[in-house]
């Protein structure tokens, strides 16, 4: 286990650090910032002085080399446009990220099990078969055009829920969180919505699978067979076997939900690190970009270390010893 | 029974969602960019500019059509050719309760153009100034070196901070709200970016106190998302009303509209200084050591091709106007002989074929797609327009950030661009965009195309050296009219500025694209 | 003459049985599912559209010297100034929608597909390379495909594209970019389990070549798995181009996909000139739907363990 973990923990810092050079050097070669953040009135000598301002003037590997020493302390730099240390900006935005992200995939579970393992258990219902087309729409729609439809029609023409924006939020151990007043359930939702469809479509999939599959198994056919009640066989067994892939997929799509909102947060203005990264790579803002992915892969590291030491302890066939990555 | 308990209880609930926030005294605002901070002096940029507006005066205020009128200088005069003299507003209290004097003015001078790492600081405004004189304490002389005709409107363009709060304070105590004492409209109460900012009422303004007791502040950079919201009653007005629904905004009768002309013009800028230019093609697109864009009669032909008539019918929806130099009528200095090219893509062919390229060249033209109103639209029509008159054209149409680095390396031929003139005066986009590229004296710092004429060169130094109002204005329209004529740029339109507001509210609108809830009052 | 009695089928059943080829027993399995038929059928309409396009439309979409932005957002069935019938409308610059539609179709198609075909080729090589070596080989590619999937690939391909710039060419790269590690993990699994099993152990036995092990043997039994993520993936890489437009990148705003028609139509949504966006989005819909329905069917023929 110790040695699983410091091993994993060497690899992840190494793709921490080249994941950096290369976002360096990717958004080296864009362009450069200043062209963008300054005032067009601005003259030359301005323009000199803020490209030093911001340190722009020294060659690439310097500006590494620097970001290194001082990133090994702990410090990603101040972002170029909001003159704020990059972290703390993108901690400012986190909770509004992780509340709806959180909120999607709460959704997506509660809702994609149940009626996965409906379409499971009757495949070939009506049932089965309007969850499975619904699903079938969840995963081709792009989410994009989903969102803006959804403002089209709940909040423009039917005026149900407001159409952007947080609404009131609520301090919970000093984190903003909105899901607590009716005012902000009601500006999470449809971006929760908007979010959740894709992984609820994937939800049910995996469910309804795993259901399939599950009964077709010969320890819940013996079950059955012992005697057992349906409710009892599909709530425990079958549930049992479901949620190995559910728990796999999801909290590997975790990370993938929070680089989504990425559409979505532009979509509803949610003030999050989504809506944050795209106006940062907007004005080749390099700090706020370096440390935002170097934050989402550092979470996204995490996940899959989490997602594997449950799965070991789902399934007992399963050590982390054997696990590579 | 049951189904009508849960619709009343869905009904009940969603009128509770919005009972809480309604308040006859507060005005919220739906804005498409949001400041990059809340110090005034911390980023020249307009989003950043005009919320400092909020909480910090300036020594002259600009009225909506830029005008100049007393701010916190109640007059100003030259003392002689090199000194400025402002008389300041007695009276004025900061927010905080202390006095207002020509220390706090002193000081900002001193500030502004020294905040640690600004991105775009204003001391483009302010290094005219050698030396600052405090006669008494409402009295302050500026010094220049040479004869500084635009020193009023420099001077309208940053805000005064306290001495007091100011002393010291970095652009995190001014975002956090320690430093925001201004004798503004009103007072600073939050800033959450990427989500709101709070203001309430200053009820002890020296001026026409302003009609909301308070204002939030939201950024909705979305154009669809913005619309949406303010039908959905979320906010009470946007700025920057996308073109295509403007017409159905005013067909509603929930919402009402504010217009004017901008002071930005939209443009194409032409390389006419290489012999061999990235972008310039033969017909069939191989390379070509010729670049036929220096040739004056190309240029005339390239203009005379594009309908600006259509462009502004079809791609802005009637919400722009032709335009024929740098800024619309009605502002300082504009060129009486000047006039919108008229439409005539046969008289272009003859040009063409005059200047000995009657079999037309390939060319590609650049623009951004996220920086003006339809950039992208009008980029693709002009190509459409070029393409018929020989010009064989392709588009490369690209996000602000990849554009403008690109395009100030010079790595394009013809581009679609614009220019807002902040002072309300042609001298900043002659000085920027057409007057010779020239590091030492701070010209042409956008000149993109590197046009180059040593007339206007002169007219513009000579203008921007001479006190005497009228001569000034003189010199000025003498350089518009010898840009023009030689087609340094190729002008389109003007812009026009929309805002959309609630039913019973209206907005002065603005020609500076600014978004100032000082400016909205309830309609008569 | 052939008299028809009860026992004809009992007899030839049997026989039967043997002479059914894996590929026609495919084909049947398939077919129980109506729903995914009609999806392949869509499928064939649209690629055969997407084929023919310049056959098909009265414009070429893609043309500047065809538009005249004084024909643009035309409602549908109004005529424009040189006498064409705009069926669908037409879009800001005068653009003929159905024209419009039938080149999207083709250019979003068409990235779709390639993107997915180099990515797969890219993918399943080094996915089968690790698992076939095992080791040093496999820790290594398999760490970079992690590397790869840790990177969200809306992000990846937005930053890739940022610094690439526009083009077809441009947006296949970048589309590889985020998908050949989908490939790779897949059939690195499966290649996996295969590996261990009598056949391979069987082959390396007659000390057959390292290619020859993996290309004739390894590869075909790792087919069904990669063709379930192939589908998903083309679909997949349709979508995600369509975002991309939407968010201003991607392809030339002068040869719109259909992402990029939705995209631009969008902002006349609110004002009720719905075909600029509404038509495209159908036939983005009605593409990625029937290719998911293929896929999903295709996920149930092959899955050996739903087949009692």
């Amino acid at each position: 286990m110790i040695a699983f973990l410091i091993r994993r923990l060497t690899q992840s810092g190494l793709v921490l650090l080249v994941m950096s050079l290369l976002v360096f050097i990717g958004v080296f070669a864009i362009g450069n910032p200043v062209d963008i953040l300054i005032n067009p009135d601005a003259d030359q000598e301005e323009i000199e002085r803020a490209i030093k301002a911001l340190g722009l003037d020294k060659p690439m590997w310097e500006q590494y080399w620097i970001f290194l020493v001082n990133a090994l302390q702990g410090d990603l730099g101040r972002s170029f446009v909001f003159n704020i240390p990059a972290l703390q900006l993108i901690w400012q935005r986190m909770p509004a990220t992780l509340e709806l992200a959180g909120f999607a995939m709460f959704l997506s579970i509660f809702l994609g099990i149940p009626l996965g393992m409906i379409a499971g258990l009757k495949p070939d219902s009506w049932v089965g078969r309007t969850i499975m087309s619904g699903s079938i729409l969840g995963f081709s729609l792009p989410t994009f055009w989903v969102g803006l439809m959804m403002i089209l029609l709940f909040a423009v023409y039917l005026g149900w829920l407001p159409a952007s924006g947080r609404g009131e939020t609520v301090d919970v151990f000093g984190v903003p969180v909105s899901f607590l007043t009716l005012n902000g359930l009601s500006h999470i939702l449809l971006p929760a919505i908007n979010l959740a469809l894709f992984k609820l479509s994937l939800t049910i999939r995996l469910a309804r699978a795993g259901t399939r599959e599950a009964m077709l198994m010969d320890y819940v056919k013996f079950a059955r067979a012992k005697g057992l009640s349906n409710a009892r066989v599909i709530m425990v067994h079958v549930f049992k076997n479901i949620m190995i892939p559910v728990v796999t997929v999801l909290g590997l799509e975790l990370g993938n939900v929070i680089a989504f909102s990425v559409v979505t947060e532009t979509i509803f203005s949610w003030p999050g690190m989504g809506k944050l990264i795209i106006d940062s790579i907007n004005v080749l803002d390099r700090p706020v970009i370096v440390a935002y992915l170097l934050m989402t892969v550092s979470m996204f590291i995490v996940i899959n270390l989490v997602v594997d030491i449950i799965y070991s302890m789902l399934d007992p066939r399963v050590r982390l010893g054997d696990m590579k990555s | 029974m049951l189904k009508q308990k849960l619709l009343f209880g869905l009904a009940l609930a969603i009128s509770l969602v919005f009972a809480g926030s309604v308040n006859a005294q507060t005005l919220k605002i739906g804005l498409k960019s949001e400041p990059s901070s809340m110090d005034p002096h911390y980023h020249n940029l307009t989003p950043n500019n005009m919320m400092a507006l909020y909480v910090f005066d300036r020594l002259i205020l600009q009225d909506e059509k830029q005008n100049l009128k007393p701010g916190l200088a109640v007059s100003w005069n030259n003392v002689d050719e090199l000194t400025w003299e402002f008389k300041l507003r007695s009276g004025v209290k900061w927010h905080d309760g202390s006095d207002f004097s020509a220390d706090d003015v002193a000081f900002t001078i001193g500030r502004a153009p020294n905040v640690p790492n600004s991105p775009s600081s204003l001391g483009r405004y302010i290094k005219q100034i050698k030396s600052v004189e405090i006669i008494d304490p409402l009295t302050i002389r500026l010094k220049t070196e040479k004869p500084f005709p635009l020193m009023p409107t420099y001077m309208s363009t940053f805000g005064i901070v306290s001495k007091k709060t100011g002393t010291g304070a970095s652009t995190e105590d001014y975002n956090s709200g320690k430093a925001m004492n201004g004798t503004g409209p009103f007072k600073f109460v939050e800033f959450v970016p990427g989500d709101r900012i709070v203001y309430k009422r200053n009820d002890n303004y020296w001026g026409e106190k302003p009609n909301w007791s308070d204002v939030i502040v939201k950024p909705l950079s979305n154009n669809s998302a913005r619309v949406a919201a303010l039908l959905a009653g979320v906010v009470d007005m946007i700025d920057f009303v996308p073109t295509s629904d403007i017409e159905i905004l005013k067909k509603n009768d929930k919402v009402s509209i504010s217009q004017t002309v901008s002071n930005r013009v939209i443009y194409m800028h032409i390389d006419t200084a290489r012999d061999k230019s990235p972008f310039v093609t033969d017909v069939n697109g191989n390379p070509m050591d010729k670049n036929p864009l220096k040739d004056l009669r190309v240029r005339k032909a390239m203009s005379m091709a594009i309908n600006r008539k259509g462009i502004v019918e079809k791609v802005m929806e009637g919400v722009a106007i032709p335009a024929g130099q740098l800024l619309p009528d009605g502002f300082f200095a504009i060129s009486p002989n000047l006039k919108v090219e008229p439409y005539n893509p046969e008289g272009a062919k003859a040009l063409l074929k005059e200047a000995g390229w009657g079999d037309g060249f390939g060319l590609t033209i650049q623009g951004p797609n996220n920086r003006y109103v339809n950039d992208a639209k009008i980029v693709q029509a002009i190509a459409q327009m070029l393409t018929r008159v020989g010009i064989k054209s392709k588009v490369d149409t690209m996000p602000k950030n990849v554009f403008f680095p690109r395009g100030s390396k010079l790595e394009f031929s013809f581009m679609l661009v614009g220019w807002g003139a902040g002072s309300g005066e042609p001298s900043s986009p002659l000085g920027a965009l057409l007057h010779t590229y020239d590091k030492s004296q701070g010209f042409g710092s956008s000149n993109r195309g590197r046009f180059s004429n040593a007339d206007l060169d002169a007219k513009l130094e000579q203008a921007l050296a001479t006190v005497d109002r009228e001569k000034h204005k003189n010199l000025l329209i003498e350089a518009t009219e010898i840009g023009i004529n030689n087609l340094g740029i190729i002008p389109l339109h003007f812009q026009v500025n929309t805002w959309a507001v609630r039913k019973g509210l209206v907005y002065n609108a603005r020609t500076d694209e600014q978004t100032l809830a000082m400016g909205v009052k309830p309609a008569p | 003459m052939k008299i028809e009695t009860g026992f004809e089928q009992e007899i030839s059943d049997p026989l039967g049985k043997k002479e059914i080829s894996p590929l026609r027993r495919f084909i049947s399995d398939f077919c129980e599912s109506k729903v995914a038929v009609v999806g392949l059928s869509i499928i064939c309409v649209i690629i055969l559209i997407a084929i023919f396009a310049p056959l098909l439309s009265v414009q070429d979409p893609y043309d500047l010297a065809q538009l005249d932005i004084m024909d643009g957002r035309l409602p549908p069935g109004e005529v424009s100034g040189t006498g064409i019938t705009f069926w669908l409308g037409s879009d800001d610059q005068g653009r003929d929608m159905l024209s419009g539609i039938f080149y999207g179709l083709r250019t979003s198609l068409g990235v779709g597909a390639m993107s997915a075909f180099i990515a797969l080729i890219i993918g399943s090589s080094l996915g089968l390379t690790a698992a076939y070596f095992g080791g040093r080989i496999d820790s290594l590619i398999m760490r970079i495909v992690d590397i790869q999937l840790s990177f969200p690939a809306v992000l990846v391909a937005l930053v890739l594209l940022a610094i690439l710039g526009k083009g077809v060419d441009k947006i296949i790269i970048a589309l590889v970019a985020v998908q050949w590690a989908y490939y790779a993990r897949t059939v690195r699994g499966t290649a996996l389990v295969e590996r261990r099993k009598e056949y391979m152990e069987a082959a390396r036995c007659l000390a057959l070549s390292h290619s020859r092990l993996v290309f004739r043997h390894l590869l075909p039994n790792c087919m069904p798995p990669l063709i379930v993520v192939v589908t998903v993936q083309v679909a997949h890489a349709i979508a995600l181009e369509a975002t991309l437009s939407f968010l201003g990148i991607g392809l030339p705003v002068t040869e719109p996909s259909l992402g990029l028609l939705i995209a631009n139509g969008f902002e006349y949504m609110l004002s009720g000139r719905y075909w600029i966006s509404f038509f495209p989005g159908i036939a983005l819909l009605l593409t990625i739907v029937s290719i998911n329905l293929v896929g999903d069917q295709l996920r149930d023929v092959l899955n050996p363990r739903l087949q009692s």
